[in-house]
């Protein structure tokens, strides 16, 4: 199942030329700077936006062709703009109600005790809209979008709007989203850490074209993709808690490639997280190291590597089938004689704990 | 008190009134919402014919409407044709003449609220499965019921104040097209001024209580919206 669309769309700024397709689960963000066309490409997919000759199908339904075009109304689709844009003339549960209510009986596969469970809204029922803070607006619209059942969710820039405390408050809902409903989600943002979180897939767009799109780790480990994040360049890794260290303060992650020590405990066992690794953070040696600080040593093939300036290179590693970056000096290449398919062992001098 | 030829004229206005407004929110709604809504090159045309009864003098209103409904003009002379009475001295000449004369005191608030409730929630709307006349009708007329309000009220005061166009073509016949404004107008003629007072002060009165109702009611809307 996948989703495909085709759109040409003549902006002010920027003309949006696009031909995507992604996978019809998990969430795929659209990444770029303000201004690319992310918005437009999601009112177009929505049906807002206009395109004649636009194509946009989702799994086995043809939203439109050059020869039809389902209105907004008619498409199976859940929207949440970067306001929250909940009627003010309505309650939250008459808010909730309103998307419900249009969809048959039959069609429904999220309920209201769902909805409102999911997203913790509980008490705010018979609140009126203008009563609600940001972060709770966002939610409410959040729950109404999910009320439709829709067969895919856009989310424009949810959380730009908001404070950094409403944030963090909505970021586990998202979360739970994307753990616990089978829901496709096409999420626009331009906020990297949100990406880096959230993301299963990824496009990145830039002045109205696509750059690149795929599979978030594939992507972010891409060399030339991720010079241009200089030093932010990045891996994400999908890791499963195992276990604690109560007496080293230590959680323990497992991944394809082996296992994380991580500092703190927070986490239960079996809850899934996912760690991001910076290209600077990574060394490589030829033999495991003993007698260094260091906790997370493992073996790797080096897969690719680029210059990057007259000083540096930047090298993709790979454990087990998952990418890492290292960022060494020139040197460090030449006197290692690193090339692609040789083994040696990446020691990760720092991991952060992304969800 | 009020003479019994007076309180006649007191319900021939409230009727026409009454009958004037209720046909302009009715075909004013659609037309307000296209003005508000159309990106048309060349709806500033329309918008200045809505506008015209604002700034023409009621009699020149009252003078073409009497050609045109008058029994040598096309409408009436078609009517009459037809069978029917010519609507030149009817009280149904007279609601088509209010429809007109008091046309930009409905339309216009109609589409400034149109214009306020914006496009967003509309598209939300629609995202949420809402037809366009699904969330017409439970979205745009909701949200924009301060404006409805105002137009109501604008609408039937102002009818209830309108004096050339009747005169041109309602005439002066008790019980049928004798509004109270011409009823003032005879009572000074003949110099009654004890009962164009009592007319005046109560068509003062009912003006000034319809407009508060009108702005204290918006500024609660308004607290509630934001």
């Amino acid at each position: 199942m996948t989703i495909e669309t085709r759109f040409h769309i003549e902006q002010q700024e920027f003309t949006l030329d696009v031909d995507i397709s992604f996978p019809a689960k998990g969430i795929s963000a659209v990444f770029g700077p303000s201004g690319c066309g992310k918005t437009t490409l999601l009112r177009a997919i929505a049906g807002l936006e206009r395109d004649p000759n636009g194509y946009c199908r989702v799994g086995d339904s043809l939203w439109q062709d050059g020869k039809h075009f389902l209105s907004p109304h008619r498409r199976a689709l859940g929207y949440v703009f970067q306001e929250a844009s909940l009627f003010p003339h309505l309650s939250v549960r008459r808010n909730l109600e309103y998307g419900l209510k249009r969809v048959p009986m039959d069609k429904r596969r999220v309920s209201m005790d769902e909805a409102v469970s999911l997203l913790g809204l509980e008490e705010l029922l018979e609140r009126q809209p203008h009563g609600l803070s940001g972060g709770e607006r966002q939610r409410v619209a959040i729950a109404r979008a999910l009320l439709t059942s829709p067969r895919l969710l856009l989310m424009d820039e949810p959380l730009a709007a908001l404070d950094r405390a409403s944030k963090h408050e909505i970021l586990p809902y998202l979360e739970r989203l994307h753990d616990e409903l089978a829901m496709p989600l096409l999420y626009v943002s331009h906020a990297p850490d949100e990406v880096a979180r959230l993301a299963d897939h990824l496009v990145l767009l830039n002045a109205g074209q696509v750059r690149a799109a795929g599979p978030i780790g594939e992507l972010l480990t891409r060399l030339d993709l991720a010079m241009e994040q200089g030093a932010e360049a990045d891996a994400i890794i999908e890791a499963k808690v195992s276990g604690h260290d109560e007496t080293f303060h230590l959680s323990y992650l497992d991944f394809a490639g082996g296992r994380f020590s991580v500092a703190g405990n927070a986490l239960p066992i079996g809850h899934s997280a996912r760690l991001r690794v910076l290209a600077r953070d990574v060394s490589i040696t030829l033999q495991a190291q003993t007698g260094t600080s260091i906790l997370n040593i493992f073996p790797a093939s080096i897969d690719d590597l680029a210059e990057e300036g007259p000083g540096q290179m930047l090298v993709r590693l790979d454990i087990a089938g998952v990418p890492l970056l290292s960022r060494i000096t020139r040197k460090s290449a030449s006197a290692l004689d690193l090339a692609p398919g040789k083994q040696v062992f990446a020691q990760i001098k720092a991991v952060a704990l992304v969800e | 008190m009020f003479s019994e030829a007076d309180l006649v004229a007191l319900w021939v206005t409230l009727r026409l009134a009454a009958l004037t407004t209720l046909i302009l929110l009715v075909l004013g709604t659609p037309l307000a919402w296209w003005l508000a809504r159309s990106r048309w090159r060349f709806k500033f045309m329309v918008e200045a014919v809505v506008a015209l009864p604002l700034v023409l003098p009621p009699t020149v209103l009252g003078f073409y409407l009497l050609v045109t409904l008058g029994p040598n003009g096309p409408v009436g002379g078609m009517m009459e044709a037809l069978g029917g009475r010519p609507l030149a001295f009817t009280f149904a000449g007279l609601v088509v003449g209010s429809v007109i004369y008091s046309l930009p005191f409905v339309v216009q608030p109609l589409q400034d609220a149109f214009n306020s409730v914006g496009r967003r929630p509309m598209e939300v709307a629609a995202t949420l499965r809402a037809s366009p006349l699904d969330r017409f009708f439970t979205v745009a007329v909701p949200l924009a019921r301060p404006g409805f309000l105002t137009a109501a009220v604008l609408g039937f005061a102002h009818t209830i104040g309108e004096f050339g166009v009747v005169l041109m073509i309602g005439g002066n016949i008790p019980g049928s097209t004798q509004v109270l404004s011409i009823a003032i107008y005879d009572h000074v003629e003949s110099m009654e001024y004890g009962q164009a007072h009592l007319l005046s002060g109560g068509l003062l009165l009912l003006s000034f209580l319809l407009l508060m109702t009108v702005y204290a009611l918006n500024r609660r809307f308004k607290v509630v919206q934001t």
